[in-house]
């Protein structure tokens, strides 16, 4: 294709202090203005932007090793379990953990108050967290119990890694049902009393570079207000797009995972989330840069919140009986209207992500690039682009083999 | 009856005393425990939402008089503090009054305070515990 340009053509550009790097929100005006092949030749980097709550999130840590040495086996920090199955000293700690004696939904809809997402916040911030460790005690391992006070600054390694992040595109939330619903959406008033939509539209990520052309293993990102790197495809990770019945087109299911040094991150873009009802997340802000290597991947990057859609699903008794059935597509510019239609009713949207700090971190990103600080990186591999996923499959779920009290009998060859 | 927010102190004697249990079950009336707090001196101080029949709620604050609870009627304010929102927008619909509103086309989420019913339904809705609440 006529104009194409190279990443290491652009990173040279970078380092020169020539780069023309504009937002995902700034570039749309510019291609509408110069048109796609001049724009194209003009812009060097799209910068994008998503911050919200995202589960499947988690840090592990290297705690280093104590005198006498214990192998832990159980870990709490702040009263939040880690997981220690791993290795002597190392734990890792899940955003969606919550406290132990929690209340949960005991008193409906419970509140959650502190969890993994906040543990992983605290340390962020620097605060001291409480670690306690129980282990069973071995010939080299000999010490059973450890309660004491860590900073982050005491870790040896302390590394954020979510396995699902960035999703593409959220189903916009509302509820069809007669009582109001308390979900990982916000809360939804009966009868199609509000629409809750969760992703920056224009701005995310993965919906600017839907095909996954430049976006790949080891794409070096903005993660927590620090430096990140693309790990793998996000679990789930299904890209695909499909034509409305209306006009337009639905892009949906890619997701990233991604990983980075936790003590570089900034708490501002870490926090923790307590969701009424549902239980406790970790609000990830997370950026990925496009270098516009032609024409085409500015046509995707320049997309409008007039041009990206959403499936609109009800929460109240189709999605937690797993029969999620579109009700509607509407747009993210109908969505931050204020308003969309569902069954010709005015619905109030509300989104769930944040739209300000999606545009902060695209450009801090923007000008990180523009000062040199920040070079853009080749995938080392690609990530599985729309049409070569393979397609998601609902747990099969087959009767237990039981002994008649109860236990389960494992059939070797089965 | 309208529900009543009252603020209740206890002393040491009678923090650990199931209050809260005979108010429901003697007094039938519905409780919401907006904020409780007990400090190392074991004093325990407990905001609460009472829903029921006047006559039960005179008799349920008489008894809690009479477990040496003071009670005070409750005047407090929300406040929405601005170095925690990062204007997620998840109060946006929860608010009855339009006191929290979004701001276009920016999307930054204000707060009117005039608007404000106190109901604190943002207070529990926020999932960064922004919206905090005064007394
Ligand atoms: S829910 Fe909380 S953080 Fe989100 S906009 Fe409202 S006050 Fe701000
Ligand atoms: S207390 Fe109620 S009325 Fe006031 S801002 Fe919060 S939700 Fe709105």
């Amino acid at each position: 294709m006529a104009g194409e340009k190279s990443l290491p053509e652009i990173n040279k550009r970078i380092k020169k202090g020539k780069v023309v790097v504009l937002t995902a929100e700034e570039v749309i005006p510019v291609v509408q203005e110069l048109g796609l092949k001049k724009a194209a030749a003009e812009v060097d980097v799209v910068t994008t932007g998503t911050f919200g709550a995202m589960c499947s999130s988690a840090a592990y840590f290297n705690f280093g090793h104590t005198k006498p040495r214990m192998k832990m086996t159980e870990v709490w920090l702040n009263g939040v379990n880690a997981y220690a199955g791993i290795a002597a000293v190392d734990a890792l700690i899940g955003a969606t953990e919550v406290m132990k004696n929690d209340p949960l939904n005991s008193i409906h809809p419970g509140e959650f108050r502190y969890g993994g997402g906040h543990v992983i916040h605290d340390l962020v911030a620097k605060k001291p967290i409480h670690l306690r460790a129980t282990a069973h005690g071995t010939d080299c391992y000999p010490r059973r119990e450890i309660d004491t006070v860590i900073t982050i600054d005491d870790l040896n390694q302390a590394v954020l890694f979510n396995p699902r992040n960035a999703y593409q595109n959220y189903n916009v939330a509302v509820n069809l049902s007669d009582k109001t619903v308390y979900t990982y959406l916000g809360v939804l008033k009966p009868q199609l009393g509000n629409a809750n939509y969760s992703t920056s539209g224009q701005l995310s990520p993965l919906l600017k570079d839907p095909y996954l052309r430049t976006i790949g293993i080891g794409s070096r990102i903005f993660l927590g207000g620090g430096i990140g790197y693309v790990a793998w495809q996000g679990t789930q990770h299904c890209p695909s797009i499909t034509a409305l019945p209306n006009g337009g087109s639905l892009i949906e299911g890619g997701t990233l995972a991604v990983i980075g040094d936790l003590k570089q991150m900034q708490p501002e873009w870490l926090m923790g989330a307590s969701i009424l009802g549902y239980g406790v997340s970790l609000a990830v802000g997370l950026g990925v840069p496009i270098p516009v290597l032609n024409e085409e991947i500015l046509y995707w990057a320049s997309r409008t919140d007039e041009e990206i859609y959403a499936p609109v699903i009800d929460y109240g008794l189709a999605y937690p009986a797993g029969n999620p059935e579109p009700l509607a597509y509407v747009t993210y510019a109908q969505l931050k209207s204020g308003t969309i239609k569902v069954d010709g009713k005015e619905v109030p949207t509300g989104p769930m992500s944040s739209y300000p700090a999606a545009k902060k971190i695209a450009t801090m990103l923007k000008q990180w690039i523009e000062q040199g600080s920040f070079l853009l990186t080749e995938p080392v591999a690609p990530l599985p682009s729309i049409g070569e996923a393979a397609p998601l499959n609902p747990l099969a779920e087959t009767e237990s083999q039981t002994d008649g009290k109860g236990e389960l009998i494992w059939l070797p060859n089965a | 009856m309208a529900p009543e927010r009252i603020v209740l102190r206890f002393n040491a004697t009678t923090s650990d005393k199931p209050v809260i249990y005979h108010l429901v079950k003697k007094y039938n009336l519905i409780i919401n425990i907006l904020k409780a707090r007990i400090n190392p001196h074991k004093e325990g101080m407990m905001v609460l939402e009472l829903h029921g029949e006047p006559e039960q709620y005179a008799h349920g604050l008489e008894y809690l008089r009479s477990m040496g609870v003071t009670i005070q009627p409750l005047s407090e304010q929300v406040q929405h503090n601005e170095t925690i929102c990062n204007h997620c927008g998840a109060c946006i619909n929860v608010c009855p009054s339009g006191a929290l509103y979004l701001e276009r086309p920016d999307m930054k989420v204000k707060f009117d305070n005039e608007k404000c019913l106190v109901c604190l339904m943002c207070v529990k809705a926020c999932p960064y515990k922004a919206m905090e609440v005064y007394f």
